[in-house]
């Protein structure tokens, strides 16, 4: 592996992993219980807030990524609020790629949590509150348990969106090697600079990475299960 | 305060319950009625599956609902059993049976172990519940019911999604739960032979509201009621074997006010059984009406008569010693007889059933 | 005996299609790659080229490596406004482009800028202030202003302390956004992308003096597609009259 590719290449893919592994441990986080509101909310903010979670499927990066390098730069809403914080401005960090990647993965979290957390129905969790089970405790005793494989469609998709993220990375990224230089922006720079040879041997291995993930989501079925 | 106190209002777009009744704190209480009429709903708020917009329920002196308390159903010291089993997929027999066990502190392992061998799945306990029966997944789920060492133990129709021959695999484990429990048990059903075997007290809904109300012999014997139960009209006598013919292959049911034979079902004599008497099974006569194919002949006095759904029908009700049986009669046959209150009669009883 | 009218109907269409048809032909068309640093002047220029030639001159804009991807593959551009003068060269070498055709149409000019109207002085001294977080420069593999930026950083023997304070715009306009948007204090710009009518149009400036760093050649190539196209040479010939070059160094940008 060494030898086929360069110690850039390896860099720019360990960040990219790093990266998709931290944005899907939040978004794990934070989508669920947004799923869970979505799935048994009665609220008629829920559809408003539903087509929000699913905007980034529809808007291309470049607005999220404009409005986010507007919104965390120093005069942004959230700029101003990290620099009270001490923690300085979020462009150009890892931290910001991960504030940005959650956002833009956020609907590959929530729609498949929420379908599963709508599919369990209300049965079981009635079941389990005459059996003395309080919701929170109904929640990941049964609702969790129940909806195990939205949890692993939610999380395969959110990492492998996450790794073939580019517009967004590259719009408040500003390519630092080891920071924000993943995969796909390294592809971009091959490809830029006219280096087919070494953009080919990148882009096969984020292909055969791809086609991996997809076939194991497609090859992964969880029993079939009845009665209830 | 041994009873159970419940007001209920619910208001919602087509569906409307307005009850308020005292139901005893122990043996089995039907909720009877039509679908549509409430009694689930009913059920599902004495459990606070549903929050009545008004509602007031009294468990044995205590609070469950009122102004200001609402205690959740995992709070609730009940058992409740669905009409479908519903039991957890992702958890064995086993894993299921503990489910509730593990979070009711007040219940003891022996509980289970006794709602086991009352319920007969003491062989399942290692099977994942997708491989079971439909019978034997609702004996499961009223063995996870009974676990949690409920106070009361409240069933939906837990019959109603199983087959003729899965109902009968599961009736004698609910007589059991009526002979065995010293917990009240609320059973919503529209079955009437459920409800003749099972229920001691019945209480009948209709449109939300609830019709009546009482003990079950004396409310079935009721004629001033709307119990539409058609066909099914009737009396539920309790009794006890009496004697056997076994040349004939019959069996004596005596009751309070005589006797009747019946088809020997194998029960010994001495048995205490229900025998469920139908209107539709029951003719009058104003004088012996000599040899006939119906052998089961008792005295009796019309004690009132009341109207049938069909114009052209009549509900007799006459007292046989300290009991009552019902007749349905045709308008004009009880004209030509002269049937009127205190008129004494021959009651004929063409088929009795033994509710075993 | 009577035509049905459909029939006239069809003839009548078919005689203004010809019509137009014909127009159009005159008028000539023709397709341009535009480097995207010269997309202000180039859309100006296209307006003149337009209402003097009769002649239509659809824009494109991009990144010069992108399009040096997109005419290797059959995009079907006619002239290439290229942001270098290796790109243009090497489509001339490898028989993509009209040997003889290319010609520099601007030379760019390279500023240090910063939105916040104070902080860039006139000598540039404050690259060795060290007072910012980042500095916004194009990637300098692939863009002749962020390879002219590091040529000047290293003159001025500020590269290594400079260096990891570096933040990279994939092209000219992302590196202007990432300082427009005050997420860089400073960056190194393409004049033209801060001149409007000869005057900066916002914040604080240095003009890198050219002797910093090699010229930034933009070269213009007449591509295979456009070789037997009148508009596509009458588009090469506007480019050097004199109206064009009031436009193009009304922009910052030189010729010579």
């Amino acid at each position: 592996m060494e030898s086929w590719l360069t110690n850039a290449d390896l860099q720019a893919i360990w960040l990219t992993v790093r990266l998709a592994t931290t944005t899907t441990l939040i978004l794990f986080l934070l989508g669920t219980p947004l799923a869970w509101w979505l799935a048994k909310s009665r609220a008629w903010w829920k559809q408003p807030i539903g087509a929000i979670v699913a905007l980034p499927l529809v808007l291309p990066p470049t607005v999220i990524g404009f409005y986010l390098l507007v919104a965390l730069g120093p005069h942004g809403a959230i700029g101003q609020l990290t620099q009270s914080l001490g923690l300085g401005t979020l462009p150009f960090t890892f931290w910001g790629l991960v504030v940005a990647s959650v956002i833009y993965s956020l609907p590959f979290m929530v729609q498949p949590l929420q379908n599963a957390f709508e599919a369990i129905g209300e049965r079981p969790l009635e079941v389990a509150a005459t059996l003395r089970a309080s919701p929170l405790d109904t929640f990941f005793s049964v609702a969790v348990p129940l909806a195990l494989p939205g949890f692993v469609t939610a999380g395969i998709l959110s990492f492998a969106h996450t790794v073939g993220e580019f517009g967004v990375v590259l719009m408040i990224g500003g390519n630092i090697p080891g920071v924000s230089r993943v995969a796909s922006v390294q592809i971009y720079d091959y490809v830029e600079a006219m280096e087919y040879a070494n953009a080919h041997r990148l882009a096969a291995v984020m292909l055969v990475f791809s086609f991996l993930v997809l076939l194991a989501m497609y090859l992964w079925r969880p029993g079939k299960r009845k009665g209830i | 305060m041994q009873d159970i106190a419940v007001t209920c209002q619910i208001d919602w777009p087509g569906f409307a319950l307005d009850v308020d009744l005292r139901l005893p704190g122990r043996g089995v209480t039907a909720l009877f009625g039509p679908s549509g009429s409430g009694k689930t709903t009913l059920l599902r708020c004495i459990a606070g599956l549903e929050r009545p917009s008004r509602g007031r329920l009294l468990f044995k002196g205590q609070i469950w609902q009122d102004e200001r308390t609402w205690l959740p159903t995992h709070r609730r010291p009940l058992g409740y059993v669905f009409q479908e089993a519903s039991l957890f997929p992702h958890l064995s027999v086993l894993g299921n049976l503990h489910y509730g066990l593990k979070r009711s502190p007040g219940a003891r392992p022996e509980g289970l172990e006794r709602a086991i061998e009352l319920l007969g799945i003491g062989h399942l306990l290692a099977r994942q519940p997708d491989t079971l029966s439909g019978g034997e997944r609702q004996r499961v789920a009223i063995a996870r019911a009974l676990a949690v060492g409920p106070q009361v133990l409240l069933m939906d129709e837990p019959l109603a999604a199983l087959d003729l021959k899965r109902k009968q695999e599961i009736l004698p484990y609910l007589e059991r739960l009526h002979d065995e429990l010293d917990i009240p048990l609320l059973y919503v059903s529209h079955a009437p032979d459920e409800v003749a075997r099972l229920a001691d007290h019945i209480v009948v809904l209709d449109a939300g509201r609830a019709v009546a109300s009482g003990p079950l012999t004396e409310t079935l014997a009721r004629l001033d009621l709307p119990i539409r139960l058609g066909e099914d009209a009737g009396v539920v006598l309790e009794a006890t074997i009496g004697a056997i013919d076994d040349e004939w292959h019959l069996a004596r049911v005596d009751f309070a006010g005589g006797n009747l034979w019946t088809r020997d079902r194998g029960l010994p004599v001495g048995h205490r059984a229900r025998i469920r008497v139908l209107a539709r099974d029951v003719s009058l006569a104003v004088a012996d009406p000599g040899p006939s194919s119906i052998q089961n002949r008792l005295d009796g006095i019309v004690d009132s008569l009341g109207d049938d759904e069909h114009p052209g029908l009549l509900l007799v009700r006459v007292q046989v010693g300290t009991s009552q049986l019902i007749a349905r009669l045709t308008r004009r046959s009880a004209a030509q007889l002269g049937i009127a209150t205190g008129r004494p009669v021959r009651v004929q009883v063409k088929s009795v059933a033994l509710m075993e | 005996m009577n035509f049905p009218t459909p029939h006239l109907h069809g003839v009548c269409l078919s005689a203004l299609l010809i019509f137009l048809l014909a127009a159009a032909a005159q008028a000539g068309e023709v397709q341009v790659a535009v480097a995207a640093n010269f997309t202000a002047p180039a859309q100006q220029i296209a307006a003149e080229f337009e209402r003097q030639t009769g002649h239509q001159a659809r824009l494109s804009f991009g990144a010069t490596g992108k399009f040096y991807a997109q005419i290797s593959n059959g995009a079907p551009f006619e002239v290439f406004l290229s942001a270098d003068d290796t790109t243009p060269a090497r489509l001339e070498k490898e028989g993509q482009a009209v040997a003889g055709s290319r010609f520099t149409y601007a030379i760019g000019a390279l500023a240090l800028w910063s939105a916040k109207t104070e902080l860039v002085d006139a000598q540039g001294e404050v690259l060795k202030s060290g007072s910012f977080k980042h500095l916004a420069i194009a990637n300098p593999k692939t863009v002749p202003y962020g390879a002219a930026a590091i040529e000047t950083l290293t003159q001025l023997k500020l590269l290594d302390a400079t260096q990891p304070k570096f933040v990279q715009g994939e092209n000219i306009a992302q590196t202007f956004q990432f300082v427009s948007t005050g997420n860089a204090e400073l960056g190194f710009v393409a004049l033209s992308q801060i001149t409007k009518d000869g005057k900066l149009t916002d914040g604080s400036a240095w003009i890198v003096p050219g002797k910093l760093h090699e010229p930034i050649r933009q070269d213009a190539v007449t591509l295979v597609k456009g070789k037997d196209n009148p508009a596509a040479a009458a588009f090469m010939d506007y480019l050097k009259t004199p109206r064009a070059h009031a436009i193009i160094t009304s922009f910052g940008y030189t010729l010579r």
